[in-house]
Parts: structure tokens; sequence; C-alpha cells
């Protein structure tokens, strides 16, 4: 324990003893974190957008212009034989008066001779999976005296398949600067180890293990590149913070309310770890190279 | 103790630097190992202090064969020996002190521990009051008592030296060569590589004298 406390002192000593350079390597790693980890935190907010557009899926029944009393109390019946889950009953007439209300429609709406709007079902189902979706749209179409059934649910689809696509792409992008934290690691690591040569032979002539050689150089590129993280970390939720305002307006237009999620504790704990193993792993290659001239 | 039976070293491209020498270093035994320029000493230390493995014979160290001996053990039978290169060595990117607290911290001592032992150190070579100095401000003189310092601070059974008046005035030799013989008085085995017979004659110690490589 004494060692690894020693060989952290050092790491942190060494960061602290070149603080411009300490601060660019910081920023290099950062940067290379901050891309993947920004995708992540769009990707995330675009999936809680898909999940609660999926949550409140819905299914609307139109009935026949011309139905009757009794042909919805008919189709409610089946509704509640069929488990469809949650369902309300829009009278035509009411369904009428909300489109008075929305702006511009009133004159439209008084001009017309008769209520051309159909009763209607909304349906929440009970299974949002896609397959069991459109069984019961296909089980509703074919009940007496609906007249359409819509199951809107294609979007879902292919927002799925475009979060999919944007995961990978943002896996791939995280690769390649992983790759490159690595490599700024290596680099600076392999600098580090030939300014300490006389201290690296020295130690080897006086009893020093490769453990105790290694460790110093492992814990400094853990360290720089948890810093990164943390730096990547920050640079996001700055982002976040300055988007956040804007998103919202635009969603408001759209009249939706969305609000911009930043990285959390928890994501900014994980961008250090990432970095930090990342870092490990880059030490870990350039110290195995680099202290082979030393026998 | 330090048991040497034909013992020989080649480097690569055939130079053999000591060829099959045989000796006996006992415990507490203060030996100089002497000869002219390229006669072998520096090899011969490098090879008693385990930073340079045997090609062939064989060298005991505490019961140890060097030879046999695998490359992770090495580090570990190295800190048996307190060693003085002829280059010194010496850390100047650190003060006094923290030079000669790395030994320590290698064998992972405890910090205060470690501090309280460098004190001592540097008081027996007479550097204690410059602890906090940075080792390019000393003398010649007081950086190879500085290297003393570091190479005695983890207690060593075994002392080596390389050479190490060559670079120094008569008067820091001397002072030197009194350290060396103090830390013989009290039971530590010293081996000491110079071309002086000056010191010889003092010290009347046990004599290894090497000529190209073989014992003379």
């Amino acid at each position: 324990m004494t060692q690894h406390g020693a060989a952290v002192e050092g790491a942190v000593r060494r960061l602290l003893a070149a603080p411009l350079n300490t601060l660019l390597s910081l920023l290099v790693i950062g940067i290379a974190l901050t891309l993947p980890a920004a995708g992540y935190v769009l990707l995330d907010n675009l999936r809680e957008v898909g999940k609660s557009a999926s949550g409140v899926q819905q299914i609307s029944l139109f009935m026949a212009v011309d139905a009757d009393r009794k042909a919805v109390a008919e189709i409610e019946s089946r509704l509640g034989q069929a488990g469809a889950g949650k369902w309300r009953f829009v009278p035509k007439e009411d369904a009428l008066k909300h489109l008075k209300g929305n702006e511009g429609m009133a004159e439209i709406v008084a001009s017309l001779p008769r209520n051309p709007l159909p009763d209607a079902f909304i349906v929440e189902p009970a299974d949002a999976a896609p397959e069991k979706l459109e069984a019961l749209r296909q089980t509703m179409a074919g009940w007496p005296r609906v007249a359409h059934v819509q199951l809107d649910s294609a979007w879902v689809k292919r927002f799925d398949a475009f979060l999919r696509l944007g995961k990978l792409a943002v896996t791939l992008l995280a690769a390649l600067f992983a790759a490159g934290l690595v490599a700024v690691t290596f680099n600076t690591i392999r600098l580090q180890v030939m300014a300490q040569a006389a201290e690296i032979e020295l130690a080897r002539l006086i009893g020093a293990t490769d453990a105790f050689i290694r460790r110093p150089f492992y814990y400094f590129g853990a360290l720089q590149g948890a810093l990164g993280g943390l730096l990547a970390a920050a640079l996001v939720a700055v982002a976040v913070r300055v988007l956040a305002g804007p998103v919202a307006e635009l969603a408001a237009l759209y009249g939706g309310a969305f609000i911009l999620r930043g990285p959390g504790l928890v994501d900014a704990g994980l961008l250090a770890g990432v970095g930090a193993v990342l870092g490990w792993l880059g030490a870990q290659l350039s110290v195995s190279l680099s202290l082979r001239r030393f026998g | 103790m330090i048991v040497a039976d034909h013992l020989t070293k080649r480097y690569p491209g055939g130079f053999d630097a000591v060829k099959a020498v045989s000796f006996e270093i006992g415990a507490g035994d203060m030996v100089f190992i002497t000869g002219h320029s390229g006669a072998g000493k520096t090899t011969l230390v490098k090879l008693i202090g385990a930073v340079e493995r045997p090609t062939a014979g064989s060298l005991l160290v505490n019961g140890q064969n060097l030879s046999a001996l695998r490359s992770s053990a090495l580090p570990y039978l190295r800190r048996h020996f307190g060693l003085v290169f002829q280059d010194q060595k010496i850390l100047f990117d650190r003060n006094v002190m923290d030079n000669v607290l790395l030994p320590l911290q290698i064998v992972g001592l405890p910090r205060r521990e470690a501090v309280r032992r460098a004190q001592a150190a540097l008081d027996k070579v007479g550097l204690l009051d410059r602890e906090k100095a940075n080792p390019i401000a000393l003398s010649g003189g007081e950086q190879q008592r500085l290297a003393i310092a570091r190479a005695v601070v983890n207690r060593p059974s075994v002392l080596l030296a390389d050479e190490p008046t060559g670079n120094l005035d008569a008067e820091s030799a001397a002072d030197i060569m009194a350290i060396f013989e103090s830390f013989h008085q009290v039971g530590v085995t010293v081996v000491v590589a110079t071309h002086d017979h000056h010191w010889i004659e003092r010290y009347r110690p046990q004599v290894l004298r090497l000529d190209h490589g073989r014992l003379a």
C-alpha cells in the first residue's frame, strides 16, 4: 500500500510538474471523449422522446358516420372481450366541438351543413409490441360498422431503426476516439520514460522490481485519462446547458414540452472510469515498449 | 558468503571481460579489486552486485547461485548490496534527501521510518545539514558521500564500490575511504574496485588483482 500511495503521489507530482503539457494533454483527451459522449447524450435524449411517444401509442377506431348507439355499444362490448387495454369513447359531437375550438376552424365548421365526423374510440393497448398492435388493428377492422382503424406504428419502427443506427455510429466513433486516447497516453508516457531514464536505470540497479518502475506510469495514465473523462463530461454538460433553452423553445413551437438532459454524476463517473481504463491501457503499452531498452 | 567458481562473463561480440575467476569473500571482509584499466574490475563488481549475470561458472551470494536465479528474483537479491557507482548515478531532479530515500521507497518502507533512516545515513557521511540541497550544489566529494549514503541506507550486508575515489582530490578521496573503513569496522562486507595502490598499502585489505580478466 505504501508503494501504491507513493506511486499515486508521484503521478500527481508529474501531472503538476508540467502544467501546460498536462493541460494540453487533458484537452486532447477531453475533446476526444467529448464527441462520443455527446453522441450518447443525444441518443439518450432521443430514446427518451421515443419512449414517451411509444408509451402513449394509440389505435384510433372510427365508426361509420351513420353508425347508431347500438353499434357503438356492440364495439364497446367487443373491446372489453378482446382485452384491448384502456379505451375511451369520443362521440362525434365532442369531436366537432374540439375541432371548432382549434384556431381558424370555427368558421369552417360552422359552414358545414352537418357533422362530418364519426364516433370514435381511442384505444391504448395493453401490449404495445408492434406485432400485437397490428393483430389488434386487423381484428378491430373486421368488426361491424367500423369504417377505419388507424395504427401509426411505422414511425416508431423507423425511429427505432434510426436510434440503432445512431448507436452503432456513436460506438464506432467512440472506438476511434478511444484509440486516439490510448495513442495520446502512449506518447505522453513514452516521453516521460525517456525523461526519467536515469531514475529508471538507477532504480533497476538498486533492486526495483518491474512493478515498482511501471506503477507510477500506470497511475499517471489512469489519472490523466480520468481527468480527461471528467473534462469531457463538463464540456458536454456545458453544451447541453447552452442548447437546452433553444431546444425547449423549439419543442414548444411543435406543441410539446422537452427538456434536454445532460450527463449526470453517474455518467461523469462512467466517463472518468472509461478514461482511466484507456489511460491505463495506453500507459501499459507504452511502458512495456519503452522499458525494453533498460533490459 | 560470496563464492566465485570459474566465474566468466562474455559480452556479446565474444569479449571475455572476466575469465574463469575463483575466489571467496567472507562476511565482514574488506576486499579491494585492483588491476589496470580494462582488467575487468567494473565487470566483476557488477557480477557480484547481480547487475550482470555470469555466462559461465558460478557465483554464490549468501548461498544463492546467481547463474541459476530467475530474472524476477534478481531485484530482491540486489537489495542485499549497497552499490556505489563510478559515475555516482545521482538524480539531479530531486534533493539530497529524496536521493537517499529512493532505495527505501523500493523496499516499501513507510515514509516516517524511511526519513529517519535516510537522516541517519546522511549523518553517517556528514551530509545531514545538506538534506534539502540539490545535489548539483554539492562538491564532487559530497556527491560521492551522497552516493554512499544512498548505498548504505538499506543496511546492506555488502557494500560494493567501483572506483569511488577516481574523480576526487586527495583529501576527499581519503574521507571516502575512511567512510568505507568505518562500515567495515561495524561488520559490513566492503568490496572496492580501485586502481590506486596507495589505499591497499594504507588499509591492507584482501586483494583480488585482475589482469585481462584473470586473477593475477
